[in-house]
């Protein structure tokens, strides 16, 4: 993982960024294929998944959406609900500018539009090893999104012959996860940080509905790290993380 | 057959997911930041995976209860371990597809 090239103009970037994408691609698929079985069954059509996935592309407000919809919901609520799960973004594209500095507008632009949960934890940690620029971190974005607008409209067409949960391919991003996580672990003050984060994002998941817990008790955390590392520097020094 | 209400429901959904994502991009990456501010976006990752990671893993059901036996957890535990000591992500994948299928036939 640490022993990329230092990026030059004709460094194959299509390459390298599928390269990077494919445990997300490889966990897209079968969520994307459950989102299209799903949302065929509460009376849409392919092309009809496919708009959706394409013009919001945020796994879990869309299928909370198809659920809402079967149930006879408002599109004002449907859009509010949509708005509050998927606000964590904000946090995610506030990290990623402090490594986007001096890119365009317009490709920022076209960039903003893939930032997931898994393309914003899989590019910043590419980022802050090296080697790893936006134009890469830009086409991870593309690809999982081309994967996930095609999964989801291959399950809305035949998504029900597919086996489901084959392979343990439904751990795929959690698997993903978990590394990307350990790969932020970098001394005492991020394992603080991250232990914080997940105690309090538990606790808040078990008292209050939806996903809110996400953004608070990621604010929460950072906030209590930043704090910790401002009042006492020699905890968060630390080096002797795994 | 799509609907125009259903046009605009995208089109709705659409907005307000990307406006979140494209304003702290377009208004932090011009700009250089103040230091405390950067050293809070750089705990934000961390925080953040916690925050996603932990309550997949100890929470079931919906209202969401508590769950300390269940096979996403049970399988991060060796999952989580691995990644610590070989640093590798698509290994990482690999084993955790692996061990949670295991899990899935052996446990149900």
């Amino acid at each position: 993982m640490s022993d990329h090239a230092a990026p030059t103009v004709k460094a194959p970037i299509l390459r390298d960024g599928l390269r990077a994408a494919w445990p997300i691609c490889v966990g897209y698929v079968p969520i994307g294929l459950a989102f299209g079985v799903l949302a065929q069954k509460a009376g849409l059509s392919a092309l009809a998944v496919g708009l959706m996935s394409a013009l919001v592309f945020a796994g879990s407000s869309q299928f909370i959406a198809v659920a809402m919809m079967g149930a006879g919901a408002g599109t004002a609520s449907i859009v509010a609900t949509t708005f509050a799960v998927n606000l964590r973004h904000l946090l995610m594209s506030s990290a990623l500018s402090v490594h986007l500095k001096g890119v365009g507008r317009r490709w920022l632009t076209l960039f903003a539009y893939g930032i997931t949960d898994e393309s914003f934890a899989l590019n910043l940690v590419r980022f802050r090893e090296g080697g790893w620029d936006w134009r890469r971190a830009l086409t991870v974005n593309h690809v999982t999104n081309a994967v996930w607008v095609a999964s989801t409209v291959a399950g809305a067409l035949g998504g029900a012959l597919i086996p489901a949960h084959a392979f343990g391919i439904d751990y795929a991003l959690m698997g993903m996860f978990l590394c990307l996580l350990v790969y932020q672990l970098r001394g005492r003050i991020y394992v603080l940080t991250a232990l914080t984060a997940g105690a309090t994002a538990v606790a808040m998941s078990l008292m209050i509905p939806g996903n809110s817990y996400i953004v608070a008790a990621s604010v929460i955390a950072a906030t209590a790290g930043l704090f910790i590392r401002r009042r006492w520097p020699g905890v968060a020094r630390g080096k002797d993380a795994p | 057959m799509i609907t125009q209400d259903y046009v605009l429901l995208c089109i709705g959904m659409g907005l307000v997911t990307y406006v979140p994502r494209w304003a702290p991009l377009v208004a932090l990456s011009q700009r250089s930041l103040p230091r405390w501010l950067e050293e809070w976006l750089d705990l934000i990752p961390a925080a953040i995976l916690s925050a996603l990671i932990l309550p997949a893993l100890l929470t079931a059901g919906e209202p969401r209860q508590l769950s300390l036996w269940n096979n996403d957890l049970l399988a991060a535990v060796p999952v989580f371990l691995f990644a610590l000591r070989t640093r590798s992500l698509g290994g990482t994948v690999v084993l955790g597809m692996a061990l949670y299928w295991l899990a899935g036939k052996v446990l149900g």
